[in-house]
């Protein structure tokens, strides 16, 4: 019996899945023609990398780090500068292949630093990856010389000649380079799916879930964590070359505390207990930071309230909210939520507004008041000076907040009776489900 | 480097290190006592420097310098009560990021009340100047960092007092250790924890108030102290007060001494006879002054006391 049988069916989902977001992705620069969407695509792209090597940490080996934007910020130092030495014609190098250049830099130093950080897990890794990352970013105006100091490092992405001697292919419009970026992403995102179903990948889960038995077992949780730093580091180095060649500028701010601290906001906005999650995340991080950053200055403000509300509220991240609903759908019941859903949303919406009106108005008082008391909030025109202003977006912010505060009571209920139910009979038919 | 000048860093050095231990205090006593670790605590210190500042405008820095921190405390508690009490049934990750995403609001909060630049919060006129006698004696120290000193060394001594030799310290202790007994025996544990948090936020907020005009009260100030007060309590031993103290002092010790060294490994080198210049190997490592590495220093202490001691100074805790 030297034969072992495999029962190995074509998993039609995955299929349909992975096939839709290649689709997905292939597409939609076609139906958005416009600059700016294509830009906000190809950073939703490099931003998703990085969440979800992020989240190969946080979500899947159980490792709160801090300062993860080290390895991406030295892996796109390092496809910078190999760049430049393209552009010399002293490194013969296709540009497209960059970012592995990023990625073997970042797992250079995921090796030695996840050497010192992985020793412990919890609170202590937390702190140390912390400190890592001060030590690299304050080091990095220490060293001009490799970092560029303040102004950073530039480069020039066409420098590299034609891709594949297609001469009209140099990577300069920006349809070309946000195809590079989408293969790119679609490689990252299928090598880190598949690392989730190998050994590796779960007994990392197994080291996040109870490092006692994992290492009962025989497991060595150090050198799990280990290596789940390194091979995460590989796809944040990754990312770091992809957005040195999207913004061909890499400067200190790719290895500063903001950057880390983004990517945990956007791997847990997301969820991090499904691997998707991280996905959604940098999507609406992406938007927050991108597209919202062009309308308003308190952008960062509203980043942060939605992230506290998330961890109040939601910590399993959006896409948790997401399976919850689809549970309740899943067993016809969402029907009864429909009515509770439209009065929360549109409580919500005016209790938004309300809060919005006041924080820009707010805002321009101590940041622009130079520029006269006139402002333009969601296209009208709102004088700062005359107190009816502030009258309309106290009441609006009042009235949202009584009316959500209703509506939320009369949801909860509903929900949770629902919830309820579902439960009953999960538990009253455990062989259907 | 003469020893009047000496004499001067290390009292810089110590007032700094003070200031340090002030948030690292509070920041211990909380993460001893809910295990969780205050991401905002340099937040709250952010705080108390722009309530001194806006209060001190209104009637002036000596009322100031109680009601500031009183608010922050009562911000603190209100924060617990309301935010991380609730988070607390997620587990200790959420309770994290709440807090971190907390130092987010809070600091563009501050931004959108006192604006992006620094504000004018300056020294009151009956402390600004050096000390008299000391510069008769040929050295240069400003009053307010020995009135820095003060009040901080008047504040952990009556905050040790209060902890070791009253009733309500007693209670703190025992809730640190004996949640379970303690509650049993009639004391409302979650009250007490509210109360920690606020104290320790108040305290941070002292550390705002006499900190803010010693050096600038700007938005960015949160984000200078955070990251070296994280350094101050793994240093010390997460936990472990007395380890904090003495990681405070020595990182204020580092911070002055090393800030106003222009004392190099090329320098080092040259003593011994061997010739560095711009054509040497690694002249970038090479030619750097301490004052320019100052800004690694914690950091680079903290990986290597990671490296020979993982639990800290004074740590018990091994995870």
């Amino acid at each position: 019996m030297s034969e072992v049988l495999r029962y190995r069916p074509i998993n039609l989902g995955r299929w349909v899945v992975w096939g839709f977001t290649a689709l997905v992705f292939l597409c939609l620069p076609l139906l958005l023609e416009n600059l700016f969407a294509r830009s906000l695509m190809a950073q939703m792209g490099i931003m998703i990398i990085f969440a979800l090597s992020y989240n190969m940490l946080l979500g899947q080996s159980g490792m709160l780090s801090f300062g993860h934007a080290v390895y991406s910020g030295l892996g796109a130092y390092f496809a910078i500068h190999a760049l430049t030495w393209i552009a010399r014609g002293q490194f013969a190098y296709p540009v497209s292949l960059l970012p592995l250049v990023g990625g073997f830099a970042g797992m250079l130093f995921g090796v030695v630093f996840g050497y010192l950080t992985t020793k412990k897990a919890g609170t202590p890794f937390a702190m140390i990856s912390l400190g890592i990352g001060e030590m690299v970013f304050a080091a990095s105006l220490m060293f001009p010389g490799f970092f560029g100091g303040e102004a950073g490092i530039s480069g020039n992405r066409t420098a590299g000649g034609a891709f594949l001697g297609i001469p009209s292919l140099s990577f300069g419009p920006d349809i070309q380079i946000y195809y590079l970026i989408a293969a790119w992403t679609f490689a990252s995102m299928i090598a880190m799916f598949a690392l989730t179903q190998t050994p590796l990948g779960r007994i990392a889960n197994a080291v996040r879930d109870n490092p006692e038995r994992a290492e009962f077992i025989g497991y060595n949780t150090q050198r799990v964590r280990w290596l789940m730093l390194i091979l995460s580091s590989f796809f944040a180095g990754v990312a770091g070359g992809l957005s040195a060649i999207y913004f061909e500028i890499v400067s200190a701010e790719n290895v500063s505390a903001i950057r880390s601290g983004g990517v945990l906001l956007a791997a847990f906005m997301g969820g991090v207990t499904f691997f998707f999650g991280p996905i959604l995340g940098a999507v609406v991080f992406t938007i927050f930071a991108v597209a919202l950053s062009e309308y308003t200055k308190a952008w960062q403000l509203y980043l942060g309230v939605f992230f506290v509300l998330l961890v109040m509220f939601a910590p399993g991240g959006l896409s948790s909210l997401i399976l919850m609903n689809l549970r309740v759908l899943k067993f016809r019941k969402f029907k009864r939520l429909r009515d509770p859903y439209f009065g929360l949303i549109l409580s919500a919406v005016a209790l938004a507004l309300g809060c919005v009106m006041l924080i820009e108005m707010i805002y321009h008082l101590t940041l622009d008041f130079a520029l006269g008391p006139q402002i333009k909030l969601f296209g009208f025109p709102f004088n700062t000076e005359r107190p009816e202003s502030w009258v309309f977006a106290v009441s609006v912010l009042a009235g949202g907040a009584l009316a959500f505060e209703y509506a939320r009571q009369h949801f909860r209920a509903v929900w949770g009776e629902i919830q309820v139910e579902i439960e009953d009979w999960i538990r009253d038919n455990p062989e259907d489900t | 480097m003469t020893f009047d000048f000496f004499l001067v860093q290390l009292l810089n050095g110590i007032s700094y290190g003070l200031l340090l231990f002030m948030l690292a205090s509070g920041l211990t006593l909380i993460f001893s006592m809910m295990g969780v670790l205050n991401f905002a605590h340099a937040s709250f210190y952010m705080i108390g420097a722009y309530f001194a500042y806006q209060i001190s405008r209104w009637v002036g820095f000596w009322p100031a310098l109680i009601l500031a921190p009183l608010a922050v405390g009562v911000l603190g508690a209100v924060v617990e009560r309301f935010g991380l009490r609730r988070v607390h049934k997620w587990g200790h990750v959420p309770e994290l990021l709440f807090t971190f995403g907390l130092s987010y609001i809070i600091v563009e909060l501050v931004q959108v009340i006192w604006g992006r630049a620094a504000v004018p919060y300056s020294v009151p006129a009956e402390l600004d100047g050096p000390i008299a006698w000391l510069q008769r004696l040929g050295l240069t120290f400003p009053k307010y960092r020995a009135f820095m000193m003060a009040v901080a060394v008047l504040m952990l001594v009556s905050t040790w007092l209060l902890l070791t030799r009253t009733r309500i310290g007693l209670v703190i202790q025992a809730s640190l250790t004996h949640p379970q007994q303690v509650e049993a025996l009639g004391h409302n544990v979650p009250r007490v924890l509210m109360g920690v948090f606020g104290a320790g936020c108040a305290l941070a907020g002292l550390a705002g108030v006499i900190g803010g005009n010693a050096f600038v009260t700007e938005p960015g100030m949160a984000g200078a102290v955070g990251a070296i007060v994280f350094v101050v309590i793994v240093f010390g031993g997460m936990g472990s007060l007395s380890g904090a103290f003495i990681a405070s002092l020595l990182l204020g010790l580092v911070d002055a001494f090393g800030k106003t060294s222009d004392a190099s490994i090329g320098g080092l080198l040259r003593w011994f006879g061997t010739t560095v210049d711009p054509q040497t190997f690694g002249y970038a490592v090479w030619k750097l002054t301490l004052a320019q590495v100052a800004p690694v220093l914690p950091f680079l202490l903290l990986v290597l006391i990671l490296i020979f001691r993982p639990k800290g100074l004074m740590g018990t805790r091994e995870d």
